[in-house]
Order: structure tokens, then sequence, then C-alpha cells
């Protein structure tokens, strides 16, 4: 007896995956062209010359890179920690670490504002003032970014095999010194990637910083915050400026983290 | 000389109880079994790498059972050669001597004498990436013997090779011990090698290791796991 069957052909199966691809696609580029063709680029430069958007732009460069550097600081540790360590209650602390990424941004925001009433976050604020200052853009920034960096470190370090750093120490070294010498060097790319992220994740912080730090001009506002001051006093041109600024900076950064990842 | 002495550990569900065994000074001992009987665990508490729930762990009549794998005096092959990723073979093979702040003299005199004992001075500042199976073994062995261990680690050395790497790999170790007189451990589940390097022949079966001549492999464990 012969066998009847015969398979369907393939091409369903990629014709539905290019459709769907080709319309998220859509989605995205419309998006991108509408806002940067809906006004013209006299406006947009006039817009970003002005003084306040000048300093939200200064104050969001400065902030992002230190908080994507103290991000990177407790990540790799952490991350290690997660990756490598046995230990009882390791589950439970995984899930404390990822509430940053699940809680919803003004939550954020509003937990660190009742921190900082609480008699510790009173003394730490009469020593470095965090609410509504500079320092609690960048402590806002840098409680959600480091949730994602550590999940990066952490991804970085399972795939990282332990056995050369056990070598190490056969060969002399104390763990700290075999992680020095032999993981860290091999994380380079992970961590270039953990900072990316941490970076463009504090770039576009905005329910946080607007909760904890306010959003006062000249003062408090970074990029998000001038989007959000001049949608609503109606400067739409100095709104699409800010935004198109922020798409190139993301563009950059993803460009900059794919060219790392790629490299031999 | 290497020796256990009623050595248990337990991790999961897997456990030994007191396994106990002597690789002599300059002897190339064998320790053979199937996969999972628990060699590598052997090797890790050799190593330092894994602390026994009791028993004692003995290097050249020194009990190191509690000291840190650094101060043991051993050298360790993993199965994969486990290179260190971003450096060069001239930097892996100079590590342990880095780590012991040597003169750069000496670190490049050691390097320059290993390298060429083994083979592998052509390859000295390649990276791993790229290296065949046989060229990390080399590398690997090099880099364990080149702040002189009492006693050499060998995990499954052979069995990322092919057939034809195997045959040399196996007269380059056995080379190796004499010239270094270091006590070996080497540990593979496979017979036909155990037999082809063996000087000290151990088998583990059933969570124990005794001595075994070479021609009677295969014979039931009397002792008690």
């Amino acid at each position: 007896m012969t066998d009847q069957h015969r398979a369907g052909p393939n091409w369903p199966f990629w014709v539905t995956i290019a459709v769907i691809t080709a319309a998220y696609l859509a989605l995205l580029l419309g998006m991108l062209a509408a806002t940067a063709t809906y006004s013209s680029p006299h406006h947009l430069l006039h817009a970003l010359g002005s003084r306040e958007i000048q300093y939200a732009t200064g104050l969001s460069l400065v902030s992002c890179t230190i908080a994507a550097l103290l991000s990177l600081v407790v990540a790799v540790p952490v991350g290690y920690l997660m990756s490598r360590g046995r230990f009882a209650g390791k589950n439970t602390l995984d899930t404390l670490l990822d509430v940053p990424i699940v809680l919803p941004p003004m939550v954020i925001g509003l937990c660190l504002l009742i921190l900082f009433q609480t008699p510790i976050g009173r003394a730490i604020d009469r020593v470095v003032p965090f609410t509504y200052t500079v320092f609690g853009v960048l402590l806002a920034q840098f409680t959600v970014a480091a949730a994602f960096a550590v999940r990066q470190m952490r991804t970085t370090f399972d795939h990282l095999p332990s056995r050369p750093e056990d070598v190490a120490m056969t060969l002399g070294c104390s763990r700290g010194r075999a992680v020095w010498l032999v993981t860290l060097p091999a994380a380079k790319r992970g961590m270039f990637s953990a900072a990316s992220i941490a970076w463009a994740r504090s770039l576009g912080e905005f329910g946080p910083i607007l909760v904890f730090a306010g959003a006062t001009r000249m003062k408090t506002e970074v990029l998000p915050t001038t989007v959000w001051l001049e949608l609503s006093v109606g400067n739409l041109e100095a709104a699409i400026a800010v935004s198109l600024m922020m798409v190139a900076l993301a563009v950059a950064v993803l460009l900059a983290m794919r060219a790392v990842g790629e490299r031999p | 000389m290497i020796a256990l002495e009623h050595i248990a550990i337990r991790a999961g569900a897997f456990a030994l109880s007191d396994v106990s065994f002597t690789v002599p000074e300059a002897v190339y001992g064998v320790l053979m079994g199937p996969t999972g009987c628990g060699k590598t665990t052997l090797v890790e508490i050799i190593c330092g790498l894994r602390k026994p729930e009791s028993g004692r762990v003995l290097v050249n009549g020194r009990d190191v059972t509690h000291e840190s794998s650094g101060n043991r005096g051993v050298g360790y092959v993993p199965q994969d050669g486990a290179m260190f990723p971003t450096m060069t073979v001239r930097q892996q093979l100079g590590f342990a001597l880095r780590i012991r702040r040597r003169p750069v003299e000496e670190t490049a005199a050691r390097v320059a004498e290993l390298a060429s004992q083994l083979g592998i001075a052509h390859l000295l500042d390649r990276k791993p990436h790229g290296l065949s199976g046989g060229e990390r073994q080399r590398v690997a062995l090099g880099r364990a013997l080149a702040a002189r261990p009492a006693v050499l680690l060998l995990d499954e050395p052979l069995s990322a090779l092919d057939e034809n790497m195997r045959g040399d790999m196996r007269d380059l170790l056995k080379r190796v011990q004499r010239e270094h007189g270091v006590s070996v451990l080497h540990v593979t589940h496979d017979r036909s090698e155990a037999r082809q390097v063996a000087g000290l022949l151990l088998v583990m079966t059933e969570g124990c290791v005794r001595p075994a001549d070479l021609n009677t492999l295969g014979a039931p464990c009397t002792c008690q796991p």
C-alpha cells in the first residue's frame, strides 16, 4: 500500500509571517515618518535652539550616562550572584529584582517619594537632597535602569561557562581575582549591552521623574519632561523636535549595540 | 602523590560515601568508570572546587582538604580545555606565573619551554577562537604545568578529540608525565584509553573506587559503597 499523504506547500506559512511583519513595520515607520514630516526643519531647528530644551538635553545626556554607569556597578555583581549563586531564597530575590520592570512607572516615583518621607529617607535627604532635585532625577532613572541592566548581566553570565574561572582558581587565583581576570573580560560585550539598555531606559524615563523629582524648567527638566511640558502649553513643534531628537538618540544606541554585538 | 581518604559527598540525589584511593608519586593513574558515576566530582574535590562532607584530601602527603584551590599545588585540565576566551596562548601559558608575580623573563622562558615541549610554539599569539580540539588540550596542559604542580588532574582529556588526534595526545600525556615527574590522575570512561596510558588503574563502580588489574577490568565491586 502506498502512502497517499502529501505535505502541504510552505509558502502560506512564510506569506503569513511576512504580512504580520510588514503590518507592524508599517505602523512603526508610519508613526516616525508622520512625526518627522509634521513640521518644517526650520521650525524644528528653531525649537531646539531654546535654552530650556538645551538644558533638558544636557541634563538628559549627563544623568542617563551616570545612571547607566551606576546601573552597571550594581548589575555586574548582582547579575553574577543570580547566575552563579546557589542559595535559599534565590527565586524570591529574582522576583524582587524584577519589581521595577513590572511596576507602573508612576508607582515607582510614588514609592521613592514615600521612601524619602520616612525617618531614614529624611535623614538622607538632609545630607544629599533627592526629592525634587537633579539627584532625584538620577535616582529615579537608576532605579528602573538597574533592573534592566541586572537582567542583561545575568543572561551574559548564564552564557559564559564557569569552568575557565574554576581553572583560574586552581592556578592560584581567589574567586574575585578569577572573575576579574577571566570572566569580566569575556563579559565585555554583555556589559556594554547592559549599559546601553540602562542608558536607553533612562532616556525614556518620565513617570518616576515627574512624581519624585518634579517637572521644574531649567532644574529637573529632562527630555521626556520637555515633551510633556511643551505639549501641555500647546507648543507642538517643540514637542516634536524633542521627540525626533530622542528617536535619533535611541536609534544611535541600538545601532551601537548591534555593532558591538556582531563584532567577532 | 594523590590520596583520598574516606571521602563522602552528597549533591541532590547523587551521593558518594567512603571513597578512598591513592595514586603514588610520579605514577600515571587512571580513574575509569561509566559516565555520571562521580569521577568529575572526585576531581573537583581534589582541586578544591567542591567541599566533601567528610574525609581528607592529601597532595604529596600534605592535607589540603581545607586549602583553597590555588594553594593545593594541583594542575587541572578540564574536558574541553576551558580556555580563557580573551587571552592569547602566550598569556594562558604564563597565567599561573603572572598570578605568582614571577619576573617577566622567567615567565617568558617557561612559556617558551612549555610551548616547544607541547608543539604549540607557532600558536603563541593566537586566541582560543579557531584553535582545534587538540591544540586547546595542549594549551590547557601547558597552562596547568606552568607553575610546576605536584599533581596533574586530567578530566576526560581525549574525549573531545578525533581518533587521529587521540594517539598523538596519549603519547604526549605519557611523555609529559615522565619528563615532569608529576603524579597524574586521568579520568576516562574509555577502556582502551585507560589500558593504553595507565600505570595504575582505578575503577569506579557503584560509588566505590578500587585498584584493578589492566586485564581484569569489569570484576565485581567488593567494597561497601
